[in-house]
Parts: C-alpha cells; sequence; structure tokens
C-alpha cells in the first residue's frame, strides 16, 4: 500500500511522541524501582541485616552434665556415665546398607533400633546423624573408632547418661531419669531449650524429679552458621554450660543397702532416722526395682512385669505407703491421757479381754484377758482394754491434737514424690469429709491405731524420734548441695510433760527388755544399745462377731493380701537416743515378722556395720549368723562401700 | 515500495557495516553480561562451573548472532517478519501438543547444543510480525476496528498458548509487548482506555462479588489468588521466597557485604539465585551501589534503543527498535518488581544476567535486529 509522504510523516510524529511518552513512563517506572530499592537497602537495611543473621545463625544447646548423687559419707548414688553410641550420616555414608552390614561385623546391631534407624533415615534430611547403635560398649565402640577409614559417615559419639550403681537399693529415695516426654513437657509452663533436645534425660521421680532444677544445671550454647537447609557449615563460637548441683543426701548408703536385703521380697518399708538431727539415714521399700531400666525408656515387658506385681515394686512405701499404725498409736493415746490428767501412772484398768462400749463389744488381742494393767505394763503387753478405757476418758480431740504434735497427719516436706500425709482423724474431719459425726466406737478403734488413723512408715519414724527425744525432730533428707550444707535447725521442745514421756518411754523400754514385753525374744542384749519400741499389727479386714464366735481365722490361713500388717516402732540407745527406726510390713501376719528386722536394722546402724553375735539373744544366735552371711552375698552396695571408706 | 528503498543506495555496504554497528549499545549489553557472569561466578560459590561459563560461551554466540542478524539488511527480516512469527507459532503449538500426549511438560526443542523455547522465540517474533504490519497498513486504517482485531489476534493467540503451559509471566510479557508495539503504531488511546476500563472492571466486579450470592469465582480460587497477590499471608509457602529475598535485598546496605559474601545466597536462603532471583545476589553483595549501577546499565540499553529508533525514519525499523526495547524494559521491570516484593512472583528472568541458554540468545538475536535496523537505517 502507497503512503503520501505528508502521511508518512505525520505517522512519524506521533509514533516519536508515543515513543517519548512510553520512554518517560519507562524512566518514571525505573525510578520508582530505584526507591523502592533505596527503601530496602538503606532504610530498612538494619532490620534486614539482623532477619539475614537470624538465617544464618543458628544457636544450638549444649547439655550440661547433671549434678551427681552422694550418700552422707560421700558415696556415689547416681552418676553420669559416659554412653557410647554409633552414629551414621547417610549422605556421607554413600551406600548405607553397605556401611550397615559392614558394620554389624564389628557391632552386634539390635534390629529394632536398626528398623527405628532406617526409618529416621527415610524421614531426616540425609546430612543428620542417625543414632544406629545406643549404649555400645567400650570395646565394640573402639573397635568401630579403628575401622572408621571404611566406614564412611559412621562416628563413634560419646554422651552423658544417667546410672545408679546401687541399681534397686536407692530406687525409691533417689527415683530416676527418663528421656523427656510430651507430657513432661505439658506440665511446665515455660520449659527450658533443653528439653527439647532429642534424647534429653529429666528427673522423673524421687529426687531426681523434685530437685530436678538443681540437678539439671544451665545450657551451654554454640553458635552455628547453617545453610538454608539447616546443615552446620562452621561453629562460630561456644559458651560451656553449668554443671548441675551436687546434693549429698543424710542417707547411709550401708545401712540403706542393708535395710533393702533385710526386707528382702516382703512387701515392706522401713526407715531409720536420727533422733537428734532428723536425718534420714535409711528410707528403704521392698520389693525394689532397678531404676537403670528406666533411663533410656522401659520396654513394655519389663514396665508390665513391674506393675503386675502385687507388692508393688513402683511404690515408695516407706513415705507413701500410709497404714493403719496399730498398736504403735498407744504411746499417743497414753500422753494424751496423761496431758489431760484423765489417768494417774499407776491407776489401772482391769482387762477381761474385751470392752462394751455403746453396745458393741470391743475386744482386746489377748482373749483372755490381760487382768490388771497400769500404765507401763499396757504398753509392755499392748493391753487394747486399758485404752479403750484411756481414750473414753480423754476423747479423740486430745488425742488428736497429741497425734499432731508427734507429725502424724503432717505432710513433710521432702524432695521425694508422693509424700503421704496420713490420716489424723478429728470430729471436723469426719464431718466435714464423711459427712457423719464421730462416734465412742471411732475413739475406741482410734486408740489403738486402727479405725481412720493411717500412718506412712517416714511419720512412724518421724513419731518414735520425737518420743525418744521430746524434741519436735523435723525428718531431713538434703545434707548438702553443691557442698554447702543445708542448715539443721535446732528443733523446738514439744508442749508434752518431760516426766509423762519419761514414763511412756518406760513402758517402751519395757516392750523389748522385760520378760513379758511383746517384743523381748527380739531384745538387743548388748547395754549401751537397749533399745525402746512398740510392736503393732494392724488388721486389714474386719472380724464378724460369728467368725470370733467360731474362732478367728489363722493369720497364715488366710489369703496374703488379708493377712495383718506387722509394724515395729523402736529408737536406741535407750537412754542417749540416737537413732529411731519404724518398720511395716505388708500382710507380714502381726508384729512378729517386723520386730526382727527392726531389731536388726536398730543394730546394724548402732555398730555402722554387721553387728556382733553377742548383741544378740543367745537362741537366736545361730540363725542370726546365717542370716548375716545371706545378707553379705545380698547386699550389692557393700563391695562399693569398702572400696570407698578404704 | 516503502520509504526506505529509496534510500538503499546511502546504506553502508559489506564489512564498512561493521563500523555502523551501534558499539556503545553493544558495549552496554556486555556490561550487563559481565555482571551476570560475575554474579553466576559468586553464586556458584566462586567457580566458573556450573553457570558462568556456559553462560559466557552462550553469551559469546549470542554476539556472534547479533553481528550476523545485525549484517543482514532490515528488508530482509521485514520481508520474512510474517514467516518468522508462523514458525514460532508453529513450534509453539508443537511443543503443547507433545506436551499434552505423553511427552511430560516438556516446552522446548531440543536443537543439540541448546534448548530453543518457542515462547522466548515468540517474544521477538510477535514484535517483528507487529512492527511489519504496521508498517504495511496504511496509517489512517491504524484505528480501524477491522484493522485493530487482526493485531490484536496476532497478539492473544499465542499469548493464550503460553498460558496454556503455564507460563504466567512469559504470556503477560507477550501481551504487554504487543500492546505496546500497538501504541506505538498509533491505535487510538480509546481502544486502550477500553480495554484497560474493562479489565479493571471485570477485576473490581471479581473482588466485589467475593462473598456474595452471585460471586464468580470459587472460593478456593479467590484463596490462591490471595497468596498471589499478597505472599506474605503463607510466609512458609509461596512467601517465603519473597521474605527470604527481600532480607537478602535489605541486608545489603549501602556498598553490600561483599563479593562472595552474601550469607542469604551463599547458605541458599535465595531461591533460584542463579537465575530468576540474581538480582537479589548482586544487591545483597554489591548493595545499593551495585543494584542501582545495573538498574542505570539497563535503562541506557533502552534508551540507546530508544534514541536510535527515534533516529530512524524507517517505520519499520522504529517500531520494530521500540517494541524489543520495550520488551526488554518490561524483561527486566517485572524481574526487578518481583525480587523486590512489588509484583507477585511470576518466573520472569533477569535478561541477560540470569542463566539460561534461549533467553540469553534471543535476546540477542533481538539486538541483532536492533543494530540491523540501525546499521541498515536511512541516510
Amino acid at each position: 500500500m502507497r503512503k503520501s509522504p505528508t502521511e508518512v510523516t505525520e505517522t512519524h510524529g506521533r509514533m516519536s511522541r508515543r515513543a517519548l511518552l512510553l520512554g518517560g513512563t519507562m524512566l518514571t517506572f525505573m525510578t520508582g524501582l530505584g526507591f523502592r530499592m533505596r527503601h530496602l537497602q538503606l532504610d530498612q537495611a538494619d532490620q534486614y541485616r539482623l532477619l539475614a543473621e537470624e538465617n544464618r545463625i543458628n544457636i544450638r544447646l549444649i547439655p550440661p552434665a547433671r549434678g551427681e548423687i552422694f550418700d552422707r559419707n560421700g558415696i556415689v548414688l547416681a552418676r553420669n556415665e559416659p554412653s557410647y553410641r554409633i552414629t551414621l550420616v547417610p549422605e556421607d555414608a554413600g551406600d548405607v546398607d553397605a556401611v550397615i552390614d559392614k558394620l554389624a561385623t564389628l557391632v552386634e546391631l539390635d534390629p529394632t533400633e536398626l528398623d527405628r534407624a532406617v526409618t529416621e533415615m527415610r524421614r531426616s534430611p540425609p546430612f543428620l546423624p542417625v543414632t544406629i547403635a545406643d549404649r555400645v560398649s567400650w570395646d565394640e565402640l573402639s573397635r568401630v573408632a579403628v575401622n572408621t577409614p571404611s566406614l564412611p559417615g559412621v562416628t563413634p559419639e560419646v554422651g552423658l547418661s544417667r546410672y545408679y550403681p546401687l541399681r534397686g537399693d536407692m530406687a525409691h529415695v533417689i527415683g530416676y531419669v527418663g528421656p523427656v516426654s510430651d507430657y513432661d513437657l505439658s506440665k511446665i509452663d515455660n520449659p527450658d531449650q533443653l528439653l527439647r533436645i532429642p534424647r534429653f534425660q529429666i528427673g522423673k521421680v524421687g529426687l531426681e524429679g523434685r530437685m530436678e532444677n538443681d540437678l539439671r544445671g544451665a545450657a551451654g550454647t554454640k553458635r552455628v552458621e547453617v545453610n538454608a537447609v539447616g546443615r552446620i557449615m562452621r561453629e562460630l563460637d561456644r559458651r560451656e554450660g553449668e554443671q548441675g548441683d551436687d546434693i549429698q543426701l543424710t542417707i547411709d548408703q550401708g545401712l540403706q543397702s542393708y535395710a533393702q536385703a533385710r526386707l528382702g521380697n516382703e512387701s515392706a518399708a522401713a526407715v531409720v532416722m536420727d533422733c537428734q538431727t532428723g536425718d534420714l539415714l535409711a528410707v528403704a521399700s521392698a520389693p525394689t526395682f532397678d531404676p537403670n531400666l528406666f533411663v533410656q525408656g522401659i520396654s513394655v515387658a519389663d514396665y508390665g512385669e513391674l506393675t503386675g506385681n502385687d507388692h508393688r515394686p513402683l511404690a515408695a512405701k516407706s513415705v507413701q505407703g500410709t497404714y493403719p499404725p496399730g498398736s504403735t498409736f498407744k504411746m499417743i493415746t497414753a500422753l494424751a491421757a496423761l496431758e489431760a490428767g484423765v489417768v494417774g501412772y499407776d491407776d489401772t484398768v482391769y482387762c477381761p479381754g474385751h470392752m462394751e462400749i455403746s453396745n458393741r463389744r470391743f475386744h482386746c488381742w489377748k482373749r483372755g484377758g490381760h487382768g490388771n494393767m497400769n500404765l507401763v505394763q499396757a504398753i509392755r503387753e499392748s493391753c487394747d482394754v486399758y485404752f479403750y478405757d484411756l481414750a473414753l476418758q480423754v476423747g479423740i480431740d486430745k488425742m488428736s491434737e497429741v497425734a499432731a504434735k508427734f507429725g502424724l497427719g503432717e505432710k513433710f516436706d521432702l524432695p521425694l514424690s508422693g509424700v503421704a500425709r496420713g490420716l489424723n482423724p478429728s470430729r471436723d474431719w469426719k464431718s466435714s469429709v464423711r459427712g457423719e459425726d464421730w462416734v465412742i466406737g471411732d475413739t475406741a478403734n482410734a486408740s489403738i491405731g486402727q479405725g481412720f488413723v493411717l500412718a506412712s512408715p517416714l511419720q512412724l519414724a518421724v513419731m518414735t524420734a520425737r518420743l525418744a527425744t521430746g524434741k519436735a525432730v523435723p525428718p531431713r533428707l538434703v545434707k548438702s548441695i553443691n557442698g554447702v550444707d543445708q542448715p539443721v535447725p535446732e528443733p523446738p521442745r514439744l508442749d508434752i510433760s518431760p516426766t509423762h514421756l519419761a514414763e511412756v518411754q518406760r513402758g517402751m523400754y519395757a516392750v523389748s527388755n522385760h520378760r513379758r514385753g511383746t517384743a523381748y525374744s527380739k531384745r538387743i542384749i548388748e547395754d549401751e544399745f537397749r533399745m525402746a519400741g512398740k510392736t503393732g499389727t494392724s488388721q486389714v479386714r474386719n472380724i464378724t462377731a460369728a467368725e470370733r464366735a467360731r474362732g478367728v481365722t489363722r493369720n497364715e490361713d488366710l489369703p496374703w493380701n488379708r493377712r495383718d500388717h506387722g509394724l515395729f516402732v523402736n529408737y536406741a540407745p535407750f537412754e542417749n537416743p540416737k537413732i529411731a527406726v519404724a518398720v511395716v510390713v505388708e500382710h507380714g501376719s502381726g508384729s512378729k515378722a517386723a520386730t526382727p528386722i527392726g531389731r536388726d536394722i536398730t543394730l546394724q546402724a548402732l555398730y555402722g556395720g554387721t553387728p556382733p553375735l553377742s548383741a544378740y539373744p543367745t537362741k537366736d544366735r545361730k540363725r542370726i549368723e546365717t542370716q548375716q552371711e545371706e545378707l553379705e552375698k545380698l547386699v550389692p552396695g557393700r563391695e562399693i562401700t569398702r572400696r570407698n571408706r578404704a | 515500495m516503502s520509504y526506505l528503498e529509496y534510500n538503499v543506495k546511502h546504506v553502508p555496504a559489506g564489512l564498512r557495516k561493521v563500523l555502523h554497528v551501534n558499539w556503545a549499545l553493544l558495549l552496554l549489553i556486555t556490561a550487563v553480561a559481565g555482571v551476570g557472569f560475575l554474579m553466576l561466578y559468586s553464586v556458584a560459590g566462586g567457580s566458573f562451573s556450573p553457570w558462568a561459563e556456559p553462560q559466557m560461551k552462550r553469551y559469546a554466540l549470542g554476539v556472534v548472532a547479533m553481528f550476523v542478524v545485525a549484517m543482514v539488511p532490515i528488508w530482509f527480516w521485514r520481508s520474512v517478519s510474517g514467516f518468522a512469527y508462523l514458525v514460532s507459532l508453529i513450534l509453539l503449538v508443537l511443543v503443547e501438543v507433545m506436551g499434552s500426549v505423553g511427552m511430560g511438560a516438556q516446552r522446548w526443542i531440543d536443537l543439540g547444543f541448546m534448548r530453543l523455547q518457542p515462547s522466548e522465540l515468540m517474544k521477538i517474533t510477535l514484535v517483528m510480525c507487529l512492527a511489519a504490519y504496521y508498517d504495511w497498513l496504511p496509517p489512517h486504517k491504524t484505528s480501524k476496528p477491522q484493522w485493530v482485531l487482526l493485531p490484536v489476534l496476532l497478539v492473544l493467540i499465542p499469548t493464550a498458548l503460553v498460558l496454556r503451559q503455564p507460563d504466567l509471566g512469559t504470556s503477560i510479557l507477550l501481551l504487554t509487548g504487543g500492546a505496546i508495539v500497538m501504541f506505538l503504531a498509533g491505535v487510538h488511546w480509546g481502544y486502550f482506555a477500553a480495554v484497560i476500563s474493562m479489565v479493571v472492571g471485570l477485576v473490581v466486579a471479581v473482588f466485589q462479588s467475593r462473598g456474595t450470592d452471585w460471586q464468580l469465582l470459587k472460593n478456593y480460587q479467590y484463596r490462591r489468588i490471595d497468596t498471589f497477590l499478597d505472599p506474605s499471608s503463607d510466609p512458609l509457602g509461596a512467601g517465603y521466597h519473597i521474605t527470604q529475598s527481600k532480607i537478602a535485598l535489605g541486608s545489603g546496605g549501602w556498598t553490600g557485604r561483599g563479593f562472595m559474601q552474601g550469607t542469604q545466597s551463599r547458605l541458599n536462603f535465595l531461591p533460584e539465585k542463579h537465575t530468576d532471583f540474581i538480582f537479589t545476589t548482586l544487591a545483597e553483595e554489591f548493595g545499593y551501589i551495585g543494584a542501582i549501577s545495573l538498574l542505570s546499565l539497563y535503562a541506557l540499553i533502552v534508551m540507546f534503543c530508544i534514541a536510535s529508533a527515534l533516529a530512524n525514519k524507517d517505520r519499520y525499523s522504529s517500531l520494530l527498535t521500540l517494541g524489543i526495547a520495550g520488551a526488554f524494559f518490561l524483561f527486566f521491570a517485572v524481574n526487578m518488581s518481583m525480587v523486590m516484593g512489588l509484583a507477585p512472583v511470576v518466573g520472569v528472568p533477569l535478561p541477560l544476567v540470569s542463566y539460561g541458554g534461549s533467553a540469553m540468545l534471543v535476546l540477542m538475536v533481538g539486538f541483532g535486529l536492533v543494530q540491523s535496523a540501525h546499521v541498515h537505517r536511512p541516510r
């Protein structure tokens, strides 16, 4: 098509105008881009520089070493052991299967662990190390270390893991640590970043759990440069963490191990306390379990075995278990009556073997009755009718008041799990909790430590220590934290007449030293270590009138869990009380199960080791000798004890 | 017969043509490409492989291609414009068909030494074709509806094909590039105003109808538009790239963090650091000064082309040069807006700098056409 020259010039002019317009628009836009760049790069540079650093720098935590736990003599109860594991970086390994095959010739690989590792490998980026074998031995580790050149991507690693050298002996006091669970995290408001470290160990129960904050320590940090997918490019700097505090307990490991061994497989608990300071020397609970099982996470089979056992190995019975104190409560009833002035030392009560209270017959343990009994005699022979009589005169209010002074119904502040409050019943308690009025029969039951009264072995030990010293001794478990001794406050005197107390103490002395005392056969012969005590038997079932008529079933004929609990509390030496002991044997068919244990533990504590046979009554010596030999073999901690003390 | 052919005798011939090449423009292009080599070397962690070296070879090839194209008279290119467009269109259809009949998402044709993307080729041939059309069309017909419809179709057909691939970035470039040529050719304002107001109206309608009974799109489509327009609403997904890009840009400051010192690119926080986001690396390592310098180089290239076009009395040459300059502008403007968070991430590389064979070669051919127009301009 033809165009006239004018048309050409005209269109060219229009195009030029439009081209200039377009050029102008472009320039404006580019200026806009320049300003945007200026805004980002100059005005907001600091902010973006910071963001870039945040991107680049990753702060990694260095887990601190957990504080160790010692007994009062410096024997290690919980320590950190190097834990060797073998990790594999799939990316460096190349042919992962070939490397694992080669590794299997050097180390025994657990198939389940391996399966887990392979799954983990598929999920995580290839440059992250995956644990192939955990808890390998030093030998295996060195074998792998020597062969690393032919095992690409394999690294032998050393970490720290908790170890309890005494195994079951301290399990109920120290508890155990375990890998942090989601449940643990959910309980804490603002969890320490440390807890997010995979496989980080946290105190779960016992002292490990309750003193977690002292034991854990503070994390160190290292700043590393990472790339977009999280691979560490280099370490920029590092700040070491702070080790957790070491904790020294008041526990005497030798005594504790002995007590555990002496309790054996009974379902039982024993507490040994220093009468003067309140130091807990042994807090034993049987049967026990190996806390090391929990450290890496316990297997379902092992856990099932522990929870399925009717002797409840996981329960710390010495502080968590509560039992009707039975006759061991009678000192409280006696003191209440003496303090209230309703009875004199030599006032006697006639025991025909039973007593009618509001149309109900309350029996004495001795069917034929004790005859005339005064205070010392009644304690010595544990006459129930005497204490029914006292209780009816003094009333529950005074009894409850005195019981409280001796620590019954009090929850002691110890760093242990589930420290039991027990139950020191009162009128108010019954009306508010049970919605019923207190009746006279309740008072009678309480007077002999039955009915509503419940106490833990710990509370019984505290009660005994207070009976021995007349001072409000509180129990104490932690001797020092990080080398700093915890204060031992001078306990205040109990608001109880010392002469009244002395009379009750005379009764307790007679229990084990008078020919007619209930614990006479299990006495201590050595004069300077004579003990004062009280036996107890607490029923766990009601004996019906019908049963009583045809004759009460012998305990031995009952199923285990229907048998009576056996209790024994004592302190020694009588003249200058050093230790108080409480022993409870669940379903032990009465006090005879607990008394010898209490005596043996007392002697062990007073002698600071195996006592000479001369301390025992002559006819017991033969049996004691064999028992001592057997226990020597049983106590695993004794090896450690000797080595450390030498 | 066009205005040009009356003056053929004044046009340089033979090797003398080389002297008449727009050397300043070539120098600017080389400078920009040089920045590209430097950045590709840097993002590879201080290595010529895998990006800088192939890119340099391609550039060398591109320069040769540019000279070859530049030596061929512009009237030859004008005469083959329609044919070139048709070839590009056929190739575009071909990859579309191949792509849909089981060859996967292949959008290129393997030439042995490089993979040619027909959509890249179309960016230049569309401009050529439109320029030739308006050169042929008597100016008084330019704004007649029936004569407007044809170029509109010429633009819309490849745009639709590329959009189907789906390559939103390139289709936007084609559409806008075509519109720029039509605008320059003198199509009446009214058409543009009408189209723009229709688009605006449609967008407003789409958004206004949201949540009402007569809403035009499905809810998930609205959500997709939301993330597209505002990536920061999805900081770990679509927003991740743009956030990291802004961090890299911003952390550059005045002078940057130093050559090969950009942590964002070196540690792989930047996505596509050797292609679409290479400008970010430049801005991170050389700061505001580096970024403004590159922007200035681009501006100079565009301005040189416009100047060359304005000085050229041949309508085809002017339109072609301006069209190519416009397309080039669109390239870097969209890319920069994208990495600065001003525009959605649509996948447009930075011309001459981003790693990529087709784009580089096609651009160099485009500049070859500009040079040819310059060398063979009527005097």
